[in-house]
């Protein structure tokens, strides 16, 4: 196609510059499109738009680029970046370096599923569909839960739907947040619920884990739900069945955040010591660090509470001719039906996160869930234990933990992961700026990543830090 | 067309994962532990240690390849065929985006490295900023909200904050009668009284109805330009005036930002805040349902209100901000959907100014060609010139033969096309709303145009080919009330 020049075609108003490979309409198909219209122009088919409001110029953005100069340049953007391929990470915090299966993203990543919209055709969307209801069943079998909707945005978004949802299901106006709970997820919850006039307690912690006496004091008639995560933001295994029973005496919800489900392959599952609601970030579950997103909400409930979980649910039924086939159900929950009483807002979710994770979970299955889950608790276990041993560091808390602990540090965590960082590892987050009684408290994260070897380059390095 | 010839089930239930489920397969290759040994009773509490295991399927790796690949020759997808989904921007997905975001610097970039470590991503994120405040006519933009939704979460939450700073309580706010449903929606979440205001008979909102109802109780006003009608808001510089007159704040759903692209920015509209859904207009892929990201815009005077962190450029350095008192917070973990933002970024690199002009021009092109093809024999109630999108009504087939838009959109998979989107905006009595995007060829355009033509003459000679419609899809007609009435949302052992 030759490239035209502004204004080159007067007969037609088709006035076009080059001709883009996204774009396929040559300029002989707009004039004859133009033809049927009736439109002498292009530039009559805006005619609608006020000319007081129109752009009257280009707009100023850098010059196209062909697809090797764009490669070049994101490959430039990409390269200036530490990742975990490039570093060792000690780096979790809510976002874990775990391995993903070749087989994960070979398959949910193919065109089919990737460029598909929400499936409102279900007659010709059933791949979609039976993915979303097989990533249902896996999520309530790992978490012991009723029922699990098909995926919301995120594990603090998810966290704080369910506040709304424990809200709507109890009539009760107060949630009790653990502050041992990720504090962006506590964040986004009083993002949530202020507008809604759902108050928000923090309870304190103690030894790194929710303080239950603190609990019992703050219980109240008015209390919807006690939240707290498992294990907790610094790693350390609650009490759940205690928070339940302490919950359910005052007639209150306990929702279980779960940052890190690979737990569940090791835990007991949250659905066997009560919790009602389970939200979480599905990220480990063979979803990419992507600095931050797109990851993975996960939501899901004791079957009672089918009607009032927000978001998108798939159920089975028949065809015509009585074959099982999937579809949308229960939809007089949701927004398109019931505008402003539905039970959220969401529409869009994260369906090929879940469906990454449905497949990232079939791949590892029963035995390999509970071994990848067993292998982060055993190398995080060592290095635990290794790095308590360093002179002058030490544990902060001692409650059994997961794949994650807390470090007191001689040095300014931030220092030590300068020093760190230039040795190639990426270290721990220091949570000074979200606890500023931990100013010297480093949160180390050890995955099924880690080999012993660079666990010990790690105890290494800290121990000839000066 | 027969997409579906290796995906068919036959007459038996086409298995789920858990049937391919014997006790010992395994699907995956981890290495033994290289660390001590120690029971397991020493590291966690007997009591915390999981009984059961999960019942996860027992499955071999091809078991799991095999499965996946034939669950996706049962979907529908962009790659495959035309998806005109009105209001839903189903344009091509451009593969080197998903390699770009697949790059490990970005797809292995942990959100906690420290900023010295995250300069590329910290720098793509800034630059894209500039981006699209260029293309909207806003100031600042954040990136995190995951979707539509979110943004208009976050969009209303920034205005409630706006007013709460000034002292003033207003507690309504106005969607019109075409609104999405995630308007209203996200209005009672964030504590608004919604008042629905409805559209004049050009499918305009009603400039006299909207005056009778603004007043200082009125915090926003939430449009959708184009509208869904696929109609330019003609009126729109007396809507501003009347909304901004009473102090009160203009929201744009930019959904269809598409359609306008280059040719005027809702900044210069009078806009003060709006949402761009980066998987719709700047064509990162749906993925079957998410991820998205709304990204949102603002004028200058609701920055301050921004969820934090924001990312600030010192010159060519860039650093995450969150010492802003005034913010509302975080709307969700980290930064955003960045992923997304890659793809998005990559996409307004590879048009440039003239490519996203010509989007918005071919895209509208397309909309009215199919419209005029289509105008004949179906019902049109609004009779304009359309943007990117427009809506048919099917009453007409459905007063003479009995045959209900339902019915026709799953005539349209017989005919190996995507349905348009149905009954939807709620004004339209049998609505059929039909968007091309600017990436369809005329030969695509003409053999949906041709495909819906067929089916209003059976809808006319053999109404129930059409009303038992799809016969060619993997499964038949599915019983919706039977999924409502008995849920089964998961697979249990029988």
């Amino acid at each position: 196609m030759t490239p035209r020049g502004r204004g080159g075609n007067v007969t037609t108003g088709v006035e076009r510059r080059t001709q883009h490979k996204y774009i396929p309409a040559t300029d002989a198909e707009r004039e004859e499109m133009l033809r049927t219209i009736g439109a002498a122009s292009v530039e009559e088919l805006f005619a609608d738009i006020p000319s007081r409001v129109r752009l009257d110029r280009p707009l100023r953005l850098p010059p196209a680029l062909s697809d090797p100069e764009l490669m070049a340049q994101l490959r430039a953007m990409a390269d200036a970046n530490v990742h975990s391929d490039r570093a060792v990470c000690f780096l979790g915090a809510g976002a874990y370096d775990h391995y993903v299966p070749s087989v994960v993203w070979h398959l949910a990543g193919r065109g089919e599923f990737l460029t598909a919209y929400t499936p409102y055709q279900a007659e010709l969307m059933q791949g979609e569909l039976q993915a979303g209801y097989e990533y249902q069943s896996m999520l309530c079998e790992i978490t012991g839960m009723g029922v699990a909707n098909a995926s919301m945005y995120d594990g603090a978004s998810a966290a704080a739907e369910a506040a709304v949802m424990a809200k709507d299901l109890t009539g009760r106006g107060e949630v009790l947040v653990s502050t041992a709970v990720h504090p962006e997820y506590r964040q986004v919850i009083r993002t949530y619920t202020a507008p809604l006039g759902l108050r928000v307690t923090e309870i304190p912690y103690r030894h790194g884990l929710t303080d239950l006496d603190a609990v019992a004091r703050a219980l109240s008639p008015r209390t919807a739900a006690i939240i707290i995560q498992h294990p907790n933001f610094f790693g350390c295994l609650e009490d759940g069945a205690a928070c339940a029973e302490l919950a359910h005496r005052a007639g209150a919800l306990l929702v279980c955040a779960v940052a890190e489900p690979l737990s569940l392959g090791i835990l007991e599952p949250p659905g066997a010591w009560g919790a009602d609601i389970v939200a979480g970030e599905g990220q480990p579950l063979g979803n990419h660090l992507n600095f931050g997103g797109p990851y993975l909400g996960m939501l899901a409930a004791r079957q009672e509470f089918v009607r009032r979980i927000p978001g998108r649910l798939v159920g089975a039924t028949v065809d015509a001719e009585g074959r099982r086939g999937f579809v949308l159900t229960l939809q007089t929950r949701e927004q398109h039906i019931r505008r402003e009483k539905a039970s959220s807002n969401i529409c869009t979710n994260e369906a090929l996160l879940a469906l990454a994770a449905a497949i990232y979970m079939a791949s590892l299955g029963k035995a390999g869930f509970r071994k990848v889950s067993e292998l982060n608790l055993r190398k995080a276990a060592y290095a635990r234990e290794a790095i308590r041993e360093i002179p002058k560091f030490g544990l902060a808390f001692e409650a059994p933990t997961f794949n994650e602990f807390v470090v007191r540090t001689p040095l300014a965590p931030e220092e030590i992961n300068r020093r760190l960082l230039a040795a190639g590892i990426l270290g721990g987050a220091p949570l000074g700026r979200w606890y500023p009684e931990l100013s010297d408290a480093w949160l180390v994260c050890v995955t099924e990543q880690r080999t012993k070897a660079e666990i010990d380059r790690l105890v290494a390095l800290l121990e000839g830090l000066r | 067309m027969t997409p579906f010839d290796k995906a068919q089930g036959g007459p038996r239930d086409f298995p789920v994962i858990f049937d391919f489920s014997v006790p010992g397969r395994v699907g995956s290759s981890y290495p033994n532990p290289d660390v001590p040994d120690t029971p397991l009773e020493q590291l966690i509490p007997a009591s915390q240690l999981r009984k059961e295991p999960a019942a996860l399927p027992e499955v071999s790796e091809l078991d799991v390849v095999r499965h996946y690949t034939r669950l996706s020759h049962r979907n529908f997808s962009i790659d495959e065929g035309f998806y005109p989904l009105g209001s839903c921007t189903m344009k091509y997905n451009p593969k080197i985006h998903e390699d770009a975001a697949r790059l490990a610097g970005f797809a292995r970039l942990h959100p906690y490295a420290p900023a010295e470590g995250a300069q590329g991503a910290l720098r793509l994120i800034c630059e894209l900023e500039e981006l699209l405040a260029e293309i909207s006519g806003m100031d600042r933009v954040t990136f995190q909200p995951a979707a539509g939704a979110h943004g208009e979460l976050t969009g209303l939450l920034m205005i409630r904050a706006y007013f709460e700073t000034r002292g003033e309580r207003r507690t309504k706010v106005i969607v019109p009668d075409s609104a999405h449903g995630t308007n209203p929606a996200t209005a009672a979440m964030v504590g608004y009284q919604v008042v629905t205001v409805k559209s004049d008979a050009r499918g305009n909102m009603d400039v006299r109805a909207l005056r009778e109802v603004m007043d200082g109780s009125v915090a926003a006003i939430m449009l959708t330009n184009p509208n869904t009608l696929g109609l330019f808001e003609e009126p729109i510089l007396d809507v501003e005036e009347i909304v901004h007159h009473a102090g009160g704040q203009l929201y744009l759903d930019g959904a269809n930002f598409n359609a306008v692209l280059g040719v005027t920015r809702p900044g210069d509209q009078g806009f003060d805040v709006m949402h761009m859904n980066l998987h719709k207009t700047f064509t990162t892929p749906h993925g079957g349902g998410g991820p998205g990201a709304g990204a949102v815009g603002v004028k200058a005077h609701l920055a301050p209100f921004l969820p934090v962190p924001v990312v600030e450029r010192d010159g060519e350095r860039f650093r995450l901000d969150d010492q802003r008192p005034q913010s509302i917070g975080k709307i969700r973990a980290f930064y955003g959907n960045f992923g997304n933002l890659v793809r998005a970024y990559a996409y307004i690199r590879s048009m440039g100014a003239d490519g996203l002009r010509q989007v918005a021009e071919t895209a509208v092109l397309n909309a009215n060609y199919l419209l005029a093809r289509l105008r004949s024999r179906f019902d049109l109630p609004y009779d304009r010139l359309c943007k990117h999108e427009f809506v048919l009504s099917g009453a007409r087939q459905k007063r003479q033969h009995g045959v209900a838009t339902r019915d026709m959109a799953k005539r349209m998979l017989d005919y190996g096309f995507h349905a348009p989107t149905i009954y939807f905006p709620l004004i339209v009595e049998e609505a059929i709303m039909i968007e091309p995007t600017e990436t369809e060829s005329k030969r695509t355009l003409d053999e949906f145009a041709d495909a819906m033509l067929a089916i209003a003459r059976e809808a006319q000679d053999d109404p129930e080919v059409v009303k038992t419609a799809p016969h060619s899809t993997p499964v038949k007609r599915l019983d919706e009330v039977r999924a409502a009435r008995q849920p089964d949302l998961r697979w249990r052992a029988r």
